[in-house]
Parts: structure tokens; C-alpha cells; sequence
């Protein structure tokens, strides 16, 4: 593609309202995958209060587990390219080969690419793409079910989390810590009945640091996205920024574990 | 499938230590153009393993580029684009992965490879 393709392109993914992520309309679908829900949307909310730090962070590989109908990394990449970011390699992967597939399509509608790899998280990718992974977003399976329908084929393996919907996202807690770089940043999908404070103390033993970017409650669930990296002695860059981008988000201090309970 | 993709899977079956790189079945390859970034390139090029894109590059047909690589190339244009070519534009469409262990094939369908594995492979 030409210099003044990629202009082109750009401005027409810039006009009107649809320059910040994927429109619904151009999402492909597939009765065997999970449609853009809530917690879709909060995601990508979550990547919208923080894009303009992603943009300044200038990540190189951003990666997306369980991509679904591809409505997330898909506006990720838009967010991205309707910001000038050239350049940035996306990779998407899902357990179901529906999924991956209705991805493709939704991202080609949109005129934008990620590679696709259909595995259990990131088996097959974990031993080369260690530590490369800049930016690493995940709307996991998140309900709380019996332990048999976890990882089942079609569209239960979309929601089916195990006991107290932490089976797979305790598996991928360990498989991101694997591939995120040095600098890399994360974003998780959880609901409370996972146990978001749990998740957070874990990740800072390991290292991490978190806050919650997105807090929201429906009458059936209340879900959080958060936000991890691995922590220095300084705060990570922008800080003050963000607060303007998204009046809900709030630091993860000790104070404030009281309020996990509270739900 | 982008080359680049190829250069960071490798056979995930139970046992298996030498699982890379998977060997390239082609039966259907396609060109994509893609917009050039040499600041891209250059960032990853550290990680990429030479001698398997060379491989796959031309198991795609593509015979351009040199034996060997290394940093300082990254300042010659014309490096840069065949690089560039081969990691990002030469897409597999049909075709496998195979792993170099064991002989299992990986499908590759609709660009998408299926690294899947049977209960026994677990
Ligand atoms: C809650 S849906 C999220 C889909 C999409 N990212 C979104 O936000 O709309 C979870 C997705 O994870 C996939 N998934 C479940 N278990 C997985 C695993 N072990 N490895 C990879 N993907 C998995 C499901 O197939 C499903 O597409």
C-alpha cells in the first residue's frame, strides 16, 4: 500500500463517530460465537478512557485472548490506526474455530488485520512469543458453572468459568505473565464473584501493580476492568491523564479493597 | 497466515522438545499488501529466527532473501523491503504446519492455523 493509500485510509476511518472502534453493524456473527455483550463493550470503554496513553506507549505487539467475534481487538486496532499509530502488529487468538474465523471477516470489514491463531490461549505461541507482548487485552469466560462445561466446543466455552469462573483466567493470568514485555500492559475482564481483589494480590506478588479502569454494574453482574504492569518504583506514565479520559476509574489502593466486598 | 506468525508458533504436543520450526505444507498462498514500516521491522527483527523465515519464505516461493542476516543490514533499503515482503506479505491460506518431532500436522484453513491438540497430545 501506497503512503497516500494509508492517508486515505486513515481519514476515511477518522470521519464521523465511527473512528474510535468497531461498529456493530460490520460485526461479523455466527450462532456458535459470543455476540459484542456488556462486557465487550466495558473493554473497549476500558481501551477508549486509556487511548491516549496506548498511543504514547507506542506498543508494538498487542494480542487478544479469545477473540470471539473479533469486536475488541478489531477496535483496538482502529483506536490505534485512526491515531496515526502505524506499524503494530495485532494477534488474536481463540479455542473456538468459529470464532476465529467470524474474526477475520469483522476485521476485514473494517479494513484493519490482526493474525489469528485458533488454540487454547496461547498454546503454540508461548514459547517464542515470550516476553514480546506490549499491550495483551481479555474478556475471559468469566460465570461461574460446573467445572465440566469449562472449554467445551461451540458457544458455552464462551462464558464457562468453573468455580467461581476463575478456571481459565487463572490459567491465562499465568500464560500473559509468560508473554507481556517488560513495559507491557494488561487488561482483564473480571466480575466480582471472581474475585477481582484475589486477582490483584496474586498479579503483586508476581510483580504487578493494578487499578480498575472501568467499574460497572448491570442488575445481573457487576464487572470491573482492570489494568496491570509490571511495577517499578515510579507510577506508571500519564497518570493524571487518564482521570480526564474516564471519570470511573479509580486507583487500586489499600483503602479501597474494602469496597470489593461490599458487592 | 503471515510468515511472522509462522516464526512465533511453535508444536505445543506433550513431550515434544524440538517443536521448532513447523515445516510449511502449501497449497494455497496468497500476496497482501501491507502498508511498509521500517521502524517496525527493525524492532523485530531481534526476535525473529533467520533461518526458519528463510525457509517458509521459500516453501512460499519467495527466493529472495540472503542466507544469513544480521543488524547492520537494517539500514539498507532494499534489505528492509524483502524482509519486510516475506514476513508480512506472503500469507498462507490453505495448507499445514508440521511439526519436526513427530510429524503431526497443524491445518491451516482460511489463513487461520488450528493448533488444537487431540486429549492424548495434551
Ligand atoms: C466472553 S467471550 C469474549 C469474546 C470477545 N473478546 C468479546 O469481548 O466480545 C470469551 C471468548 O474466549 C474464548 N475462549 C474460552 N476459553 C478459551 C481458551 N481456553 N483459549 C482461547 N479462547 C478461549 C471463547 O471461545 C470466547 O470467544
Amino acid at each position: 500500500m501506497t503512503k497516500e493509500h494509508d492517508e486515505a485510509n486513515n481519514a476515511l476511518v477518522c470521519s464521523g463517530n465511527s473512528s474510535r472502534c468497531a461498529q456493530i453493524r460490520l460485526v461479523a456473527s455466527d450462532p456458535e460465537v459470543y455476540e459484542p455483550c456488556d462486557d465487550s463493550f466495558a473493554l473497549v470503554d476500558a481501551l477508549l478512557a486509556e487511548r491516549a496513553n496506548l498511543v504514547e506507549f507506542k506498543p508494538n505487539l498487542c494480542m487478544e485472548i479469545g477473540c470471539g467475534s473479533g469486536y475488541v481487538i478489531t477496535s483496538l486496532a482502529i483506536m490505534l490506526a485512526s491515531q496515526g499509530r502505524t506499524g503494530v502488529h495485532y494477534m488474536a487468538t481463540d479455542l473456538n474455530e468459529v470464532a476465529a474465523q467470524v474474526t477475520c471477516k469483522t476485521l476485514e470489514a473494517h479494513g484493519v488485520h490482526a493474525e489469528i491463531v485458533c488454540t487454547d490461549i496461547a498454546s503454540g505461541l508461548d514459547r517464542r512469543l515470550v516476553g514480546m507482548v506490549d499491550v495483551m487485552v481479555v474478556n475471559p469466560p468469566y460465570v461461574p458453572t460446573p467445572e465440566e462445561e469449562v472449554g467445551c466446543h461451540g458457544i458455552a466455552a464462551s462464558w464457562a468459568g468453573g468455580e467461581h469462573g476463575r478456571r481459565v483466567i487463572d490459567r491465562i493470568l499465568l500464560v500473559v505473565q509468560h508473554l507481556l514485555s517488560i513495559r507491557g500492559w494488561f487488561y482483564l475482564v473480571t466480575l466480582t464473584a471472581n474475585n477481582p481483589l484475589e486477582i490483584c494480590l496474586m498479579m503483586r506478588e508476581k510483580g504487578y501493580e493494578s487499578r480498575i479502569i472501568v467499574q460497572r454494574s448491570t442488575e445481573e453482574e457487576s464487572l470491573h476492568v482492570l489494568k496491570f504492569w509490571r511495577s517499578k518504583d515510579s507510577p506508571p506514565q500519564r497518570e493524571s491523564n487518564t482521570a480526564n479520559a474516564s471519570s470511573d476509574s479509580s486507583y487500586f489502593t489499600l483503602p479501597r479493597w474494602a469496597f470489593w466486598r461490599g458487592r | 497466515m503471515r510468515l511472522l506468525t509462522h516464526n512465533m508458533l511453535s508444536s505445543n504436543i506433550k513431550g515434544v522438545t524440538n517443536g521448532f520450526p513447523l515445516q510449511l505444507e502449501v497449497e494455497k498462498m496468497v500476496v497482501k499488501e501491507v502498508a511498509f514500516n521500517g521502524d517496525f521491522l527493525k524492532n523485530i527483527f531481534p526476535k525473529i529466527e533467520w533461518k526458519a523465515l528463510l525457509d517458509a519464505a521459500v516453501a512460499m516461493g519467495c527466493g529472495d532473501l540472503p542466507e544469513n542476516a544480521e543488524a547492520t543490514m537494517l539500514d539498507n533499503e532494499e534489505f528492509l523491503r524483502k524482509f519486510h515482503h516475506a514476513l508480512l506479505q506472503l500469507h498462507l491460506e490453505e495448507g499445514a504446519l508440521i511439526c519436526p518431532e513427530t510429524g503431526r500436522r497443524f491445518p491451516v484453513s482460511k489463513g487461520i492455523p488450528n493448533m488444537l491438540l487431540h486429549e492424548d497430545e495434551v
